[in-house]
């Protein structure tokens, strides 16, 4: 038998060749994809990784439209020098609630998987309306525009909503005053209550006008949220220590 | 015999020439525009003054460059010439009479909405594959019924044989269907609203995103266009292909193997060791049957490497074929764990991709082109071989420069960040980085400015071919000498004679 000679039949029949194409391209999907859904095996659960708040998830979606997925990784390899730099190696656990995940693949900015805390409310606002100011060699695109327009707070319960069917474990609770969480994350302790917004999403909320424009909950409030809370959900000094120099 | 040639007459007159002619146009419109972008962001990289928010970012105008060039450029190539070759090589007719004008006003408005949708911040944010839910279910559409007018051209055909070209077409299209689908699977947030989110989230969406991602190189970017390499070469040099042997190995490996590669983007990562591992064996694997299918395309010339000397559209697709040999060696290098620590995340990854897709697929596209459209247009040859001539160079030029710039900034950036002083402190800070690439990108900016104004030279020999016209002073492929036609003036001395 010569399999190269029993290629003619593939060859004069196009709709066995069509089929067999289809289960030949499937295989490596099939066997790299489907374990991953496994996801004891994937995961390693871990404290402190919570849903995104409302306004959070509304500058998730500001970091999506402006593509900044394009200069900035959200990943932290377990290499010396990104420990270094960058903190803790990122765990997949930090990104369950992502969809879709916002690893990157390149670094024209520096690594934002840990940002959160590392700058002040004030940095980041000035930072976004012209990055040269603080930064002179920066090359990133002024975002200034986030300070005059109003982050859109009414649907946010329906984005709950589809997260939750896609797996976000987002309550009743979170759904129904998805809104109201998000004026209340963006207008502060000092201005409003924000117990509810606490008992829904842990003690550790940070709830504060990040922008210091008090008349708008502006899309830079909803951007800084969310910056600032990348990385800061589980504590890793609370966590067995990790020596960055044991890492290779 | 007679009625046999008269048969073959027939049927090439009954051929549908006007949906190619179509395409080919298309990819010269889309090619100039996604090249266009190209060099202006590469522009904003070293001028970020030149970023004019909200619409005119480099995060909202990058997708618009990468979906441009691929999907635009590059699909409307991969439909001209398809639908060429599946006519030719199954002597049939392509199969429907509206249908195929579906895909082709069809396939244009997924790049309208998708690029609308790009400037105005309706992605998805995934890599190559940004268009929200409604255009991704648009191309769908548009994909199953391009699979349905190949398929049922080839079900309809006159030859017993499917000719070699029109697997790797197959396996392209087939696939491409798989990927797209897999890749956006997401719910969106109110059916009146253009936002969704993928099902798969964090580790999960990545992987399927980079299993999408890779093989939209593999499949988009090299099944089809290896599909041209079968079919165009041969014809261009006169030759059969070198070896069907080789040509049964190289397709049935490069689909198999192909398929695995995704991983080796998330080396490092959260994703599981050994889903990396997989990753990086299959990718380094794929090295064989890369250049068996490059060894196939160049040893088609033995007993015709004369014909490289005097033809610069065979030169062409031979320097395609050297790039792609290159690309594919320099992929399964950079997958391997050691070295993608280094190459990871920085423009290293950039110069790559534009080896592979300038000297690769831009050049087998520029080769196929010049090809067809004298064919197309009934015309004896090009409007100017010269010029075919000056636009290799001044391309090649262009994409020396923009590799070696982001080979050097790429490899020097990964060094700068993982540099420790000897006081165990990181050497530099990430700002110091990125300005030390500055002159870098300019030299990519110029590399590419080359490039696109290649294709501007290639523009304009096509619109003049299209005319009918020669230049004063060319020969033809063979180095025989062409009497130069100038329709313009031809005109003007038949209305001078009328008055």
């Amino acid at each position: 038998m010569n399999p190269l000679k029993n290629h003619e039949f593939l060859e004069k029949n196009s709709v066995v060749l069509l089929i067999a194409i289809i289960i030949t391209v499937l295989i490596g999907g099939i066997i790299e994809i489907v374990p991953l859904f496994r996801q004891e095996t994937v995961i390693e659960p871990v404290e402190g990784v919570r849903p995104y708040t409302p306004l959070e998830l509304a500058g998730y979606n500001i970091y999506l439209r402006e593509g900044c997925y394009n200069c900035h990784s959200q990943q932290i390899r377990p290499l010396r020098d990104e420990v270094t730099r960058y903190g803790h190696y990122s765990l997949a656990a930090e990104s369950m609630y992502d969809h879709p995940f916002q690893w990157g693949s390149k670094r024209t900015g520096p690594d934002l998987a840990r940002v959160g805390g590392k700058y002040s409310d004030d940095w980041h606002v000035a930072h976004m309306i012209n990055p040269r100011d603080v930064v002179p060699e920066s090359i990133m695109p002024n975002y200034s525009a986030l300070m005059k327009r109003g982050a859109k707070l009414h649907d946010l319960g329906n984005h709950l909503k589809a997260l939750r069917v896609v797996g976000v474990p987002y309550t009743d609770d979170m759904i129904e005053n998805a809104e109201k969480d998000a004026m209340r994350q963006a207008l502060g302790e000092a201005r409003t209550d924000i117990s509810g917004l606490q008992e829904r999403y842990g003690e550790k909320i940070q709830a504060r006008d990040f922008d210091k424009q008090p008349h708008i909950v502006s899309e830079m409030d909803a951007l800084i949220a969310y910056l600032q809370v990348l990385g800061t959900m589980v504590d890793f000094d609370a966590t067995k220590d990790v020596d960055p120099g044991a890492l290779k | 015999m007679s009625t046999t040639v008269e048969n073959i007459h027939t049927e090439t007159s009954s051929y549908n020439y006007d949906i190619v002619r179509y395409f080919t146009l298309a990819t010269c419109f889309w090619g100039l525009v996604g090249m266009l972008v190209g060099v202006f962001i590469a522009l904003q990289m070293a001028f970020p003054a030149l970023n004019f928010e909200p619409y005119l970012t480099f995060g909202r105008l990058r997708p618009l460059h990468t979906s441009g060039v691929v999907f635009a450029f590059g699909g409307n190539a991969l439909f001209a010439t398809s639908y060429y070759v599946v006519q030719r090589t199954c002597r049939v007719r392509l199969w429907g009479d509206k249908l195929p004008w579906f895909t082709f006003w069809g396939y244009q408005a997924f790049i309208v909405m998708a690029a609308l949708g790009y400037v105005t911040g309706i992605t998805q944010a995934k890599e190559y594959a940004e268009p929200e839910w409604y255009a991704d279910i648009w191309l769908a559409l548009v994909w199953v019924a391009y699979l349905g007018v190949y398929m049922m051209t080839i079900v309809k055909r006159k030859e017993p044989h499917l000719y070699v070209a029109n697997w790797f077409y197959l396996a392209f299209i087939i696939t491409v269907a798989v990927l797209h689908i897999g890749n956006n699977l997401s719910l969106p947030v109110d059916w009146r609203y253009p936002k969704s989110y993928s099902l798969p989230s964090g580790v999960q969406s990545a992987m399927i995103q980079w299993w999408y991602g890779h093989n939209a190189v593999g499949f988009f970017l090299t099944a089809g266009f290896l599909g041209m390499v079968y079919y165009f070469i041969p014809k261009r040099a006169e030759r059969p292909v070198y070896s069907y042997r080789l040509s049964i190995i190289h397709f049935w490996s490069l689909i198999f193997i192909y398929i695995w590669a995704g991983p080796h983007h998330l080396h490092y990562t959260a994703l599981p060791d050994w889903a990396q591992t997989l990753g990086m064996a299959f990718s380094i694997m794929l090295w064989m049957p890369s250049w068996g299918g490059m060894i196939n395309g160049m040893m088609t010339l033995s007993g015709a490497w004369h014909k490289l000397r005097s033809d610069p559209v065979l030169q062409f697709m031979i320097v395609s074929l050297a790039f792609y040999g290159m690309s594919t060696f320099e992929g399964p290098l950079m997958s391997i764990r050691a070295v993608n620590a280094l190459s990871h995340y920085t423009d290293w990854t950039i110069g790559h991709v534009h080896s592979g897709a300038l000297g690769w697929v831009g050049f087998i596209t520029f080769g196929c082109l010049y090809y067809l459209v004298p064919k197309l247009w009934g015309r004896e040859e090009l409007y100017s071989l010269k010029l075919v001539r000056i636009h290799l160079w001044v391309a090649t030029l262009g994409i020396v420069l923009y590799i070696v710039a982001m080979w050097v900034s790429g490899i020097m950036q990964g060094l700068m960040w993982r540099s420790y002083n000897e006081l165990g402190f990181l050497n530099y800070s990430f700002v110091e980085t990125v300005a030390a690439m500055h002159p870098y990108y300019i030299i990519r900016a110029l590399g590419g400015g080359l490039y696109l104004f290649g294709a501007l030279i290639m523009s304009y020999n096509f619109y003049r071919t299209i005319k009918g016209d020669v230049a004063a002073n060319e020969v033809d492929k063979d180095g025989n000498p062409r009497e130069a036609i100038n329709t313009s003036n031809k005109n003007k001395i038949a209305s001078a004679t009328a008055a």
